[in-house]
């Protein structure tokens, strides 16, 4: 069976295989010399793995004895993250070399966190899923204090372990108790043990651990502490590769654990989910208007933007999770044209991340203020941007489930949020002309503002209808929960 | 033609692509080459729109020049018209090529300005035409992108606190909206207007956190549709946004405000509230009532001390507004049929207004109201224009602004004398504040040293003024162009209306017999 089972693991072992031969060319050879050509390669290895997950998907598969589970789910979520890593790849290239930090190491390290990433969605097991999520931290945890002489990207990486290490914790205290009550790590004993008669209290307080460590990891509120610190310390590149995959992919886990594990007992986690969705979507709207940093202000954004994909989880119903995926590919869309953006804010040779520095930016640059004010209107979710289109999804999903009360604190909470976004229009189109930003946008980050604002601002049209994202949204949903 | 309203509806966006993408240069060639082509893409439309008019059919009270293809998450992309939504889209596309003509003189940005108002147009013929709930919602909030940028960047000293006030205001009040239209399509399991009007929500009192809801989940949704229009209208007490963005935005922004935005509540109004939820309606048309009785009179009397123009004549918007929700919840055929007319007749009368501020602002570049006086000495052709459209605003037998006003009381008093008979005392508080407006800017010596110069209207400000001037008349002596065209479908729509509500009657009286 052994045979069997790697052939499922192909995308994995492909990854994990490059990486470890990279570092060794690199080692071996011109070191960072080639970290230019690395990235733009590994880049192009994750489109083409993504490619490859896409076309050979195949119903559902388990590796080793369930520990590994290959389904439509799991491959919506690596391709989105591949994807999205990519993107980030390449946007963040120029940057890094601007800033003398393009290290062979960085898109080293970032197919390492990928590969655990991978593992992660594909998890279908206490252990796998530890192991996947250790090695996406581990990773991550390097590159954010990638630039080694700044205080504040040390910081962020300092910061970022000792809470990730603690989230860590708690996630294997929870496994422990869900062992020890359970019987084993297998998800499918688990749902088993969750769903016979009432579920035995240890296991509940097993589930709860978990998924405190799980909402660490996707930065919902009150687990978010870390996010705007890390975000701002960390190099803007790393920042925009924290923002989208590994959101993707604990998001994604999120769902895997309570469905696959704890399916049967919806109302006993619909909850907690439900408060981590309000509590976030709230405090991302609210602490994100004093910001002044854009970096920081994007941090709050995720936060609250984690909150509605929660919503469409606490649903707890097929729709939910599809609503979820619809918006979890929208939101890293999104973002990775905001950070595009970001990554190019430079004056004097130098990047900037202050929000005021973009006052008045619509008189001198009217097409990428255009395509930002895109961004901005769909971040905040206003129609017809595509923004619209995935609250809209998480709102049906929660009003269907009967949880409209999630729906209006929802509304009320974008509302808020809407506050601060349409600052960073006023400040470009209303503006005090002053001096601003000078910098010369790279190729790549031009191509990316632009494909994904254009995304945005035409996506939903009759006739292109998201390019088939709800379907095949649906149909990992479908597979997810039975 | 299959698809006339997508192209009445999508051509404005098509020219603002195109000057987007062609346009390049902003000297003062490339900023009259936008302003032509805006102009020329807006006189397109309306002339496009004309058919409209010769292939709808006002005997026919359903929905006509249909058109559906399926979109995503289940929805569909449905447009039409009916006796109700049709004059609608005939306004604004009347009024936005004097809107674009009456911007000529602005430049700064012009190009960015044709855009923004070009794709303001498309999104609100959008709203009238549109036959889905998520559609419609999406052309009703869309619009406020345009217009947030509009008042931000072309507007007055304070643009940027009426901006942000304008667009939040309006926003917290539709995402209720969004909600409770999400919960029609749990409920009814479609989106799909024509099917909603046929769906009967649940009128059944309901139990909600210890609180008896009369009316059941049509109350609920019925408030969460009332949020979003009543701001929009806008209602007193939510009307405070409302002068702001006026005083504020340029001449073409409180144009297309005035006329056409604030008619997409009453219109939400007919199209939801009234069929889709009448007992709900019925329960809470009281309430509309003397709000709308407060709003005529409490804002008539704001409307008096007022020191700015644009100020005054936003708050005589909300006090005739006041008029279509009274009209709207009396919910008879005089009453509905008079809001309708009060809308259209409003969306020439107050655009005329704001165009008529705009003439002496372009001169003078104040709205203070002290700093004028003796126009007329300078300015005859200008005096009998602005003459002319406060006799209207007062609602003077001959113009249009009477009809509207008289309907809309004779449809109130059947229903509710008092209502009827305090807000009758609006039109004479309208008429002192008009008038004394009037006199102060108009008559008296001809003092201040800065007027002495003044000129009156040129040959373009003259053109911009004559169709409405011929609007405004044509419908006070002959009204019947508009309540011939509305009259079967608002029929259609008071008679389901009033059988809703006799049958809801019936089964609550069965259910109290058993």
């Amino acid at each position: 069976m052994t045979g069997a089972d790697l052939a499922i693991l192909i995308p994995e072992i492909v990854l994990s295989l490059f990486a470890m031969g990279a570092l060794m060319a690199a080692v071996y050879t011109s070191k960072d010399g080639m970290a230019a050509t690395l990235t733009s390669g590994t880049a192009l290895i994750f489109v083409v793995i993504a490619f490859y997950i896409g076309v050979t998907a195949d119903g559902t598969s388990m590796a080793f004895g369930g520990m590994f589970v290959d389904d439509a789910f799991a491959r919506f979520a690596k391709i989105t993250i591949l994807l999205s890593a990519a993107a980030v790849l390449l946007i963040g290239r120029d940057y890094m070399q601007k800033a003398d930090i393009l290290r062979f190491e960085y898109p080293v390290l970032v197919t390492l966190s990928v590969v655990g990433m991978m593992v992660m969605v594909s998890a279908g097991d206490l252990i796998a899923l530890y192991m996947g999520l250790e090695l996406q931290s581990l990773a991550l945890y390097v590159i954010a204090s990638l630039r080694r002489d700044s205080v504040r990207s040390t910081e962020a990486g300092l910061k970022y372990f000792i809470l990730g290490a603690l989230s860590s914790g708690l996630l294997l205290y929870g496994a422990s108790l869900t062992y020890g009550y359970a019987g084993t790590t297998l998800f499918s004993g688990i749902i088993e043990t969750a769903t016979a008669g009432e579920m035995p209290l240890g296991l509940l307080f097993g589930l709860v651990f978990v998924m405190a460590g799980l909402a660490f990891k996707v930065s919902a509120a009150p687990f978010h502490m870390w996010t705007p610190d890390v975000y701002e310390g960390a190099p803007t590149p790393i920042t925009a590769l924290f923002a989208t995959a590994p959101k993707v992919a604990a998001m994604a886990l999120f769902a895997r654990v309570v469905y696959d594990a704890f399916g049967g007992a919806v109302g006993d986690w619909q909850q907690i989910v439900a408060f981590l969705a309000v509590f976030s979507m709230f405090l991302g709207a609210v602490a994100a208007i004093g910001q002044t940093d854009i970096k920081r202000l994007m941090a709050y954004s995720s936060i609250s933007h984690m909150g509605f994909a929660l919503m469409g989880l606490a649903a707890g119903t097929e729709q939910g999770v599809t609503a979820m995926l619809i918006y979890m590919a929208i939101y890293v869309t999104m973002n990775i044209g905001t950070f595009a953006f970001i990554l190019s804010m430079e004056k004097d040779g130098r990047p900037v991340t202050e929000i005021s520095a973009l006052s008045s930016f619509a008189s001198r640059e009217g097409t990428k203020a255009l395509a930002l004010l895109i961004l901005m209107f769909s971040l905040a979710g206003v129609p017809p941007m595509v923004g619209f289109f995935g609250k809209y999804a998480v709102l049906l999903a929660a009003v269907d489930a009967g949880m409209a009360w999630l729906a209006i604190a929802g509304v009320i909470a974008s509302v808020i949020g809407a506050y601060y976004y349409l600052r960073i229009v006023y400040l470009m189109y209303f503006g005090q002309a002053r001096e601003g930003l000078d910098g010369r946008m790279g190729a790549v980050q031009y191509a990316g503002l632009m494909a994904m604002a254009a995304l945005i601002a035409l996506a939903w049209l009759p006739g292109v209808n998201l390019l088939g994202l709800e379907s095949m949204a649906a149909q990992a949903a479908e597979t997810l929960v039975r | 033609m299959d698809n006339l309203l997508s192209i009445v509806t999508f051509l404005p966006l098509i020219a603002a692509v195109i000057l987007a993408v062609f346009l390049r240069g902003d000297d003062a060639a490339a900023q009259l080459n936008a302003k032509r082509l805006a102009l020329a893409a807006t006189s397109a439309t309306f002339l496009i729109s004309l058919a409209i008019l010769t292939e709808f059919d006002p005997n026919d009270t359903g929905f006509q020049l249909v058109e559906e293809t399926a979109w995503l998450f289940g929805l569909t992309y449905k447009l039409g018209v009916d006796g109700i939504s049709v004059l609608f889209v005939l306004l604004t596309t009347f009024l936005m090529p004097i809107t674009i003509a009456s911007c000529w003189g602005v430049n700064t940005r012009v190009k960015e300005y044709m855009i923004a108002l070009l794709v303001l147009e498309t999104l609100m013929i959008g709203v009238f035409v549109a036959l889905d709930l998520v559609l419609f919602y999406l052309f009703f909030e869309a619009g406020l992108i345009p217009m947030f940028l509009i008042i931000g960047i072309w507007g007055g000293k304070d643009r940027i606190y009426a901006a942000f006030k304008f667009f939040l205001y309006t926003f917290l009040g539709s995402v209720l909206m969004l909600v409770a239209m999400i919960a029609m399509y749990v409920d009814a399991g479609t989106t799909d207007i024509v099917d909603l009007l046929a769906h009967e929500f649940g009128a059944g009192p309901i139990n909600l956190m210890g609180w008896q809801i009369a009316g059941g989940m049509q109350m609920l949704l019925w408030l969460a549709f009332f949020a979003s229009f009543a701001v929009k209208m806008p209602m007193w007490p939510v009307h405070t946004w409302l002068p702001d963005a006026h005083v504020q935005a340029p001449t073409a922004g409180s144009v297309v405000l005035a006329a056409i935005l604030l008619k997409m509540g009453g219109y939400g109004f007919l199209r939801f509230s009234l069929p889709m939820f009448p007992v709900a309606s019925d329960i809470m048309a009281p309430l509309v009532l003397w709000l709308s009785v407060i709003a005529i009179i409490y804002t008539s009397l704001v409307a008096m001390v007022q020191e700015d123009m644009k100020k005054l004549i936003a708050y005589s918007s909300v006090a005739h507004m006041g008029f279509v929700t009274m009209g709207i919840f009396a919910a008879n055929q005089q009453g509905v049929d008079g809001a309708i007319f009060q809308m259209i007749s409003h969306g020439f009368i107050s655009g005329a207004l704001f165009l008529c501020v705009g003439v002496i602002y372009d001169r003078m570049h104040t709205r203070d109201i002290d700093a004028y006086g003796g126009l007329v000495v300078r300015m005859p052709a200008y005096a009998a224009v602005f003459m002319l459209f406060t006799m209207a605003n007062v609602g003077l037998p001959g113009t249009s602004g009477f009809v509207g006003e008289f309907l809309t009381l004779i449809g109130v008093f059947q229903v509710n004398t008092w209502v009827g008979v305090l807000a009758a005392t609006g039109v004479i508080l309208s008429a002192a504040y008009a008038l004394w407006l009037y006199r102060r800017v108009v008559f008296g010596d001809l003092i201040k040293e800065s007027l002495k110069s003044i000129t009156d209207m040129d040959r373009r400000e003259r053109a911009i003024f004559a169709p409405l001037i011929v609007m405004t008349l044509l419908l006070g002596v002959y009204p019947s162009l508009v309540t011939d065209m509305i009259g079967p479908s608002v029929a259609a729509l008071v008679s389901t209306y009033d059988i809703a509500l006799a049958a809801h009657a019936a089964d609550a009286m069965v259910a109290t017999n058993n």
